[in-house]
């Protein structure tokens, strides 16, 4: 280990999460690969070594034999100071060497807010932040992630995005690489060749123009770049590769348990929903599939929980016959499983009642919108009396506990609706007392808002988003109408949703902003700990960009929007029409009852969706 | 089954793994390897594993203890090949036996500890040292339960001896293991208080072997 290494860590919190060695880390000889790749996760390590999609792509990336990937990790402030002190580059944890010595630094980014702490990453592996300025082939510096659907922010930093899922196309990247770094290839040559793979987007092949008012006039592909550049699935889920050996972190990580994950995309089409989106179009795993890899995982990792992740796990149609099979294997061996994302339906409360014999923590319920008027003009399909039906079986069976979350600023929010959500909670309270056996214990009832956030690729991507001064008159009044003492309000502030707005749809002239905040010393943004919100306002200023331009105002239909160069694979007609939807306060069916035709299914070559 | 118990070493990169995150690599460890350790019984069940001696972060061992339990009876010689094929790196299953000694008997711990000097001779300072821990009495301040005391570290060192190495000094000690328990790291924070111009730029242990009171071996 580096001397300076093992001279600060013992001065830093938690260091086993700055060494590596980790149980199932992969090791390879650094001279008998061609290609170093860092897989870069711009957040910290506990965070990173939660994310499935981390532990997939080191999986595949790792399967090609000329390919070593490694893991690097933003660090904490303390350990952050220590490393500038001690001169320490940032480096990579099965190696410890240095990421300047990689070929590829290939980052994930799923939420805005981690900008900062790419391009400090950068900046601590020494590496120049803006591509241009790294003229050589090596190395190349991609992304890829949810966040990267619309990467124009990030454009001047990175050489290429990855657009969907990465399990097939990083290695057909890394492949190419080779070839190139093998030949000698320059960079422009490189990446006129990269854009040629399905899902890879090169941002400097793309010019941008600009309109008077600060609109895009036009974008134009250059040198042969698609015009348009299709996201990547996998089509079939069970014949895809998934990681039974993931590393075991030998400290503490947010979830430290066997991940398993139903499908990917969802078939409920909430209008606010960007990942309901982008997934598209779903695709399930046979439960035999998840039962075998979820044991096979359970016995090459020690854990004693599994989660069944997915955007909405009811919607699992197998979901009783793989709970049976797990449970097979998990009782015996007092294995816990939990079922996150269920919704407020009957059939959800007798699973849970089965899995969580013991323990009866809270129950949670993204209910989004407070009245049924504003629930269906955001295609959220919760009623109220199943809400209440799940509640009094749950009360009913000894939990004591409800969460319930709501965005406020949704499209066509009035008052009344944000009174909506008061007159929930007093509902619930009232279901608890008629129905609760043991009053003694009392009940707590929380109510949490965030500020809704206008995403890329839904049908809300043209919403004005409503800024501080009105969200927080918002939260006044619903403040005011919580009278009962079990129901505590949480409100999450909007600063940071004012800025995730603003990246979000931004285009790339924010790059600017970003490097004038991190050099101001922004990195770890996510973190309500390190953002600070007149950091990102003195930026917009510094650079003379508005920031209202690009967080709260609304989008003209006949805009250039800066991410139109990203086809999701679904239609912009489609996500109009659900926005006139919203406006009628009309639901739309989901995917099983009636496709609407987003668009989605033509990635399938015929197939249909959920088949 | 009965109780058993392991020597362990745990170096390299493993020895900043912190005692309670051990205590989740093992049972993992143990779960990998097919043979499942008994948890306690009630609301919060938690295996049945415990460290005779708990060891800070960053300071290596060879010669840990720690006894556990199983729920089902196995050969012990391939438990051992099992759980190292199944150990993060730098944790080291030694040895899997039954005890016979209670973990009370275990009095005295050897340790080696490199003092690290960047800019001083380190001839010089490596005969000061030796003769810095002849004094009579060693008193540091200490963490306490009620905040801060005094103690005399000087009963707690049975021996201490010095060499001097490449811009360091090796240091190799008979230390008080429990009641009291010495930390090696207060070997440093004696020199500190009571002479820094002794005290090292960087320091790092080792723990060793482990004797009873009679300073015979302890298993
Ligand atoms: S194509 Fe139809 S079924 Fe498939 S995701 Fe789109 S709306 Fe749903």
């Amino acid at each position: 280990m580096d001397k300076r290494l093992e001279r600060i860590l013992p001065r830093v919190q938690k260091p086993a999460r700055y060494t590596g060695g980790e149980y199932n880390q992969i090791i390879k000889d650094r001279d008998e690969v061609e290609l170093r790749v860092a897989f870069c996760f711009p957040d910290t390590y506990e965070i990173g070594m939660s994310n499935l999609g981390l532990k997939i792509l080191y999986k595949t990336m790792n399967s090609l034999p000329f390919v070593w990937c490694e893991r690097a990790f933003a660090p904490w402030g303390d350990m952050y100071g220590e490393m500038k002190k001690a001169g320490i580059p940032l480096y990579a944890l099965e190696s410890g060497d240095s990421l300047e010595a990689f070929d590829v630094l290939a980052f994930s980014i799923g939420y805005e807010m981690a900008y900062t702490t790419v391009l400090d990453m950068l900046d601590m592996a020494g590496i120049p932040l803006r591509s241009a300025e790294r003229p050589g082939l090596l190395p190349i510096v991609f992304a890829g992630g949810s966040a990267c659907v619309n990467a124009e922010p990030m454009a001047e930093f990175m050489d290429l995005f990855v657009i969907g899922e990465g399990e097939e196309m990083n290695n057909e990247l890394l492949t190419l690489l080779r070839q190139a770094k093998a030949e000698g290839w320059d960079k422009p040559r490189f990446l006129r060749a990269a854009a040629q793979i399905g899902g890879v987007y090169v941002p400097s092949l793309y010019d941008v123009e600009y309109n008077d008012d600060g609109t895009i006039r036009s974008i134009t592909a250059q040198d042969g770049a698609p015009e348009k550049v299709r996201k990547r699935i996998v089509e079939d889920l069970d014949a895809a590769p998934y990681p039974t050996d993931p590393i075991v972190p030998s400290t503490e990580v947010v979830q430290d348990k066997v991940d398993i994950e139903l499908f990917r995309g969802c078939v409920r089409g909430c209008r606010f929903c960007q990942a309901g989106h982008i997934y598209r179009p779903i695709r399930a795993k046979k439960p035999e599939t998840l039962i075998r890899q979820g044991i096979e995982t359970l016995q090459n990792t020690g854990y004693e929980d599994v989660t069944l992740l997915s955007l909405s796990t009811s919607d699992y149609r197998p979901l009783g016959a793989l709970c049976d099979g797990l449970l097979d294997y998990c009782e015996p061996r007092s294995i816990g499983l939990a079922l996150p994302s269920l919704r407020a339906d009957n059939f959800s409360m007798e699973l849970m009642e089965r899995l969580q014999r013991v323990r009866k923590t809270g129950l949670t319920f993204a209910v989004e919108g407070g009245s049924q008027r504003l629930r269906d003009a955001i295609n959220k399909n919760v009623t109220e009396k199943d809400l209440l039906n799940t509640c009094a079986i749950a009360f009913a069976g000894g939990w004591n506990s409800v969460k319930l979350y709501y965005m406020l600023g949704l499209p066509t929010e009035t008052d009344e609706d944000i009174l909506g959500i008061a007159e929930m909670a007093d509902r619930v309270l009232h279901c608890w007392r008629e129905n609760a056996k043991n009053k003694n214990r009392g009940v707590r009832i929380t109510i949490s808002t965030s500020c809704f956030i206008p995403k890329p690729h839904c049908p809300f991507q043209w919403e004005a988003q409503i800024g501080k001064e009105e969200y927080l008159r918002r939260v006044n009044l619903l403040r005011s109408a919580i009278t009962a003492r079990n129901v505590t309000y949480n409100w999450h502030d909007a600063e940071t949703s004012v800025i995730e707005s603003a990246l979000s749809r931004g285009d790339r002239r924010l790059a600017g902003v970003l490097e004038e905040v991190w050099r101001q010393g922004g990195r770890l943004d996510a973190w309500s700990d390190y953002f600070v919100f007149d950091r990102w306002l003195g930026a917009f200023e510094r650079c003379v960009l508005d920031l209202d331009f690009y967080a709260s105002r609304e989008r003209g239909l006949d805009e250039v929007l800066p991410w139109d160069m990203i086809d999701v694979g679904v239609r912009r007609q489609h996500l109009l029409r659900e926005r006139e939807r919203c406006y009628r306060s009309e639901l739309s069916p989901d995917c099983r009852k009636q496709c609407s035709g987003c668009g989605a299914a033509a990635m399938l070559h015929g197939r249909k969706c959920d088949e | 089954m009965s109780k058993l118990r392991m020597r362990f070493s745990k170096t390299g990169r493993a020895i900043w793994i912190s005692h309670l995150d051990l205590m989740a690599t093992m049972q993992r460890a143990f779960s990998r390897a097919g043979s499942r350790l008994k948890y306690s019984e009630g609301f919060n069940p938690r295996p049945q594993i415990s460290i005779a001696l708990p060891l800070s972060v960053g300071c290596a061992s060879v010669c840990e203890i720690m006894d556990f339990q199983l729920v089902e009876e196995v050969d012990i010689t391939s438990l051992k090949d099992r759980l190292n094929a199944t150990m993060p790196e730098g944790i080291e299953v030694l040895e899997i036996y039954e005890p016979t000694r209670k973990n009370a008997e275990l009095k005295w711990l050897a340790v080696e500890g490199i003092f690290e000097y960047d800019e001083r001779e380190v001839d010089i300072i490596q005969k000061q040292l030796a003769a810095f821990f002849t004094r009579d009495a060693i008193v540091v301040e200490k963490k306490t339960k009620r905040g801060f005391g005094e103690t005399d570290i000087r009963p707690s060192i049975r021996e201490i001896a010095f060499s001097a190495a490449e811009k360091s000094v090796s240091v190799t000690a008979l230390i008080s293991a429990q009641n009291p328990t010495l930390n090696p790291e207060l070997l440093c924070a004696a020199l500190r208080a009571l002479a820094p111009e002794l005290a090292p730029d960087f320091a790092k242990f080792t723990r060793i072997e482990t004797f009873d009171g009679e300073g015979k071996l302890f298993r």
